[in-house]
């Protein structure tokens, strides 16, 4: 008896050696906007994201030792590859994660294949990165310009918002996110009753508002981003667009830009979103916990955020499955082969074009009356299932998808 | 002129700091030299090959604000289109990084000729404006424009093979290039300034109306010192854009014109060096501080400031006029 305690004891001591001696060493990179416009949208949200989803991980996974670095890309392409490049070159980093911004977050698609290092991208929009632009080192875990534009429209058509009304933004994101959003309406059944471009940065959209209001469309389309848009939800309440009947439907408007507007400004507003932080209690459980990790009882997190941990999370198990984080391209594969399953989004899989396929929900905002609490933003319109919720593989035209 | 009077007549302080003294430039240079051939087995070459892109760029803008005294608050343009088209010519065109580094240098020139001639016609706040106005409207091309990629940029530019030969993903072969590039432009920019041309700008720059009055179109002079700074901030994006191998807004927008002051500014302006020392204290700001976040547009600011109230020559300015010697 004495004798097999004794050798039980010897064996767990010889696991235990063996498994200190297979540590797993990653290194995380979070790159991301900390200082300008998408600062709300990722930036020290996503850090602390990406802590928590380390800690969740490394809770469970003891043998494997995840490092952290986090750095300000200041919406400079040239700034955030310099800087990854230092990572990836002195620092050993492994992984690059979050990225708004699509010209930096294309940039560090390009490095990851390049250096054979992995990409997972929150922040960015761009369906390129699963397109005509897509590799074996990258994934584009949260949302598409293409599933913004197919949600919001389809949706929105189907639940009563048949005639639309485009205001973009005069430069190429604007018109591709116009051009996708009017073909899925008319495909849909809707119909397309005027556009006006104004140019970017505007902060005078009275007479396009005018042109909108008049055009009687019940959906004005907001192919515009960032301030752009806020302005234009901002006077469009000034006009009583919202009072007359018509809707805003946002193209790319995020939780943090609801919270920033408030609800007597924004009510009404319909978009699109894959995470949403009230929809689950996990997923309220889990933003208790962000909060408390930023101390900012105030803020909510965005599907950036959520995606950052998801992504992280996802990322670790793949590597912790192959034992090794150096070769990216392998880890990329692993993470595609493994099914996705997280607390905040569920099941899912990440598609042979680095593309993560999850529900997408068509929200709307509430008015300062429906809402019962802060951050009660808004109440579900619909649920678009993954399967139609983003371009089907055939259409992105990534090599990943013949080969 | 004066103030090379001035040296001259200062007291002598024995034969040996006089030397030194008559050589500084060239003793400076050569540190320089030194400094940034061992450079890259200390520090990231990388860093150090923007580095010397960014130096370059604001070399070129000094000649123009420190040599002719004129501000030109559109340089960015230069810069930016220089990048854009040398970036395009190496990806679209597959054209050799030195054919795709001249077209862009040859884009900016071209460009540097029309905004010139447009602009200084005018004097003083009048010309900054000018060329802030048609830098904005060439940013607004570019954002419009497919050669450019809109806001994506253009990425991925392949850095090729120089003459066909050279790898130039070779870090090592890289560095060598930029390297031959920046001290090139740094020589063709002191032999104008100390040419008898550069002697006709700096007159221009102390009294217009007195060149004038000498006999000098100064309308001439000035356009060529334009375009000539023009062509090498073109040269500084088209060798960055190669190097760090993308082309974007980044580059185009207003900020980088503010920022080629700032790095012009700190190092100290009408200096040869000053904007070299500018330009790295800058990127080191903008590459160490953004670990910190939100607080490097403040720190920045506030170096700024400070760079204002307690040494207005710059860094290098100071330096010179505490030793004086020439910098």
């Amino acid at each position: 008896m004495k004798k097999s305690l004794g050798l039980a004891a010897l064996a767990a001591v010889l696991v235990c050696g063996t498994a200190s001696a297979q540590d797993i060493k990653v290194k995380i990179g979070v790159l991301t906007d900390m200082s300008s416009l998408y600062a709300d949208v990722g930036g020290p949200g996503s850090v602390a994201a990406a802590k928590l989803a380390i800690a969740d991980f490394t809770k469970d996974h003891p043998n494997v030792k995840v490092e952290m670095v986090s750095a300000d890309h200041q919406n400079k392409p040239d700034i955030g590859s310099q800087i990854a490049n230092k990572w990836i070159d002195v620092e050993h980093v492994d992984a690059i994660v979050d990225v708004p911004n699509s010209g930096v977050a294309l940039a560090m698609s390009q490095l990851a294949k390049q250096k054979n290092k992995v990409f997972i991208g929150s922040g960015p929009a761009s369906s390129d990165l699963t397109g005509a632009k897509c590799n074996a080192n990258t994934v584009h875990w949260t949302y598409d310009t293409w599933m913004l534009a197919n949600g919001t429209g389809k949706a929105l058509v189907k639940t009563g918002g048949d005639t639309w009304f485009f205001l973009t933004s005069d430069y190429a994101f604007g018109h591709a996110l116009e051009r996708d959003t009017a073909a899925v309406v008319e495909k849909a059944g809707g119909k397309v009753l005027g556009k006006v471009r104004h140019p970017l940065n505007t902060n005078d959209f009275s007479s396009f508002l005018l042109q909108a209001q008049s055009s009687k469309a019940k959906i004005i389309g907001l192919a515009n981003a960032g301030g752009d848009t806020i302005n234009a939800i901002k006077q469009g309440a000034e006009f009583g667009i919202v009072k007359g009947g018509q809707k805003f439907a946002g193209l790319l408007v995020f939780a943090s830009d609801v919270n920033a507007l408030g609800l007597k400004t924004a009510q009404g507003l319909v978009l699109t979103s894959t995470w949403y932080w009230d929809m689950t209690d996990a997923n309220r459980a889990w933003t208790k916990r962000w909060q408390a990790e930023r101390n900012a009882p105030g803020k909510f997190p965005t599907m950036v955020q959520a995606g950052v941990y998801s992504g992280v999370l996802h990322y670790l198990k793949a590597v912790t499955a192959l034992k090794s984080a150096a070769d990216g391209a392998a880890v990329v594969a692993e993470m595609k082969k493994l099914p996705t399953d997280d607390p905040l989004f569920g099941k899912g899989s990440i598609r042979i074009d680095g593309r993560k396929m999850h529900p997408a929900y068509l929200l709307e905002v509430k008015s300062p009356e429906e809402s019962k609490y802060p951050g009660d933003f808004y109440k579900l319109r619909a649920t678009i299932p993954a399967a139609e919720a983003f371009r089907p593989l055939k259409d992105g035209g990534c090599s990943l998808a013949n080969g | 002129m004066d103030t090379q009077f001035e040296i001259k007549a200062a007291p002598p302080h024995g034969a040996s700091p006089s030397v030194w003294r008559d050589n500084s430039e060239t003793i400076l240079f050569v540190i320089m030299a030194v400094g940034l051939i061992v450079a890259p087995f200390f520090t990231y070459p990388l860093f150090l090959m923007e580095a010397m892109c960014f130096a370059l760029f604001a070399c070129a803008f000094n000649l123009l604000i420190g040599y002719v005294g004129l501000l030109s608050f559109g340089h960015a343009l230069y810069f930016g289109w220089g990048a854009y088209l040398s970036a395009y010519a190496a990806k679209s065109w597959g054209l050799t990084p030195e054919l795709a580094i001249l077209t862009g240098t040859a884009t900016a020139a071209l460009c540097g000729v029309v905004a010139g001639s447009l602009a200084i016609r005018r004097q003083g706040i009048y010309f900054a404006m000018i060329t802030l106005a048609l830098a904005q409207m060439m940013y607004f091309f570019a954002l419009q424009v497919k050669l450019t990629g809109g806001e994506d940029g253009i990425q991925a530019v392949p850095r090729g093979f120089l003459f066909g030969l050279i790898d130039l993903r070779n870090e090592a072969a890289m560095y060598v290039v930029v390297l031959a590039i920046f001290l090139a432009g740094f020589l063709f920019i002191y032999r104008i300034i100390h040419s008898p041309f550069g002697e006709v700008l700096k007159a221009i720059r102390e009294n217009e109306p007195r060149a004038i009055s000498l006999g000098y179109k100064t309308e001439r002079y000035k356009l060529i010192a334009f375009v000539l700074s023009a062509t090498l901030a073109g040269l500084a994006g088209s060798t960055k854009a190669i190097v760090v191998q993308l082309a974007s807004l980044t580059d185009v927008n207003w900020p980088m014109s503010g920022e080629v002051v700032l790095m012009t500014l700190v190092g100290g302006l009408g200096t040869i060096f000053g904007p070299i020392v500018g330009s790295f204290v800058i990127l080191v700001m903008q590459y160490k501080l953004s670990v910190v976040g939100e607080w490097v547009l403040v720190i920045q600011g506030a170096i700024f400031v400070a760079c204002v109230l307690l040494f207005r020559r710059g860094v290098i300015g100071e330096i010179a006029a505490k030793l004086r010697i020439k910098l």
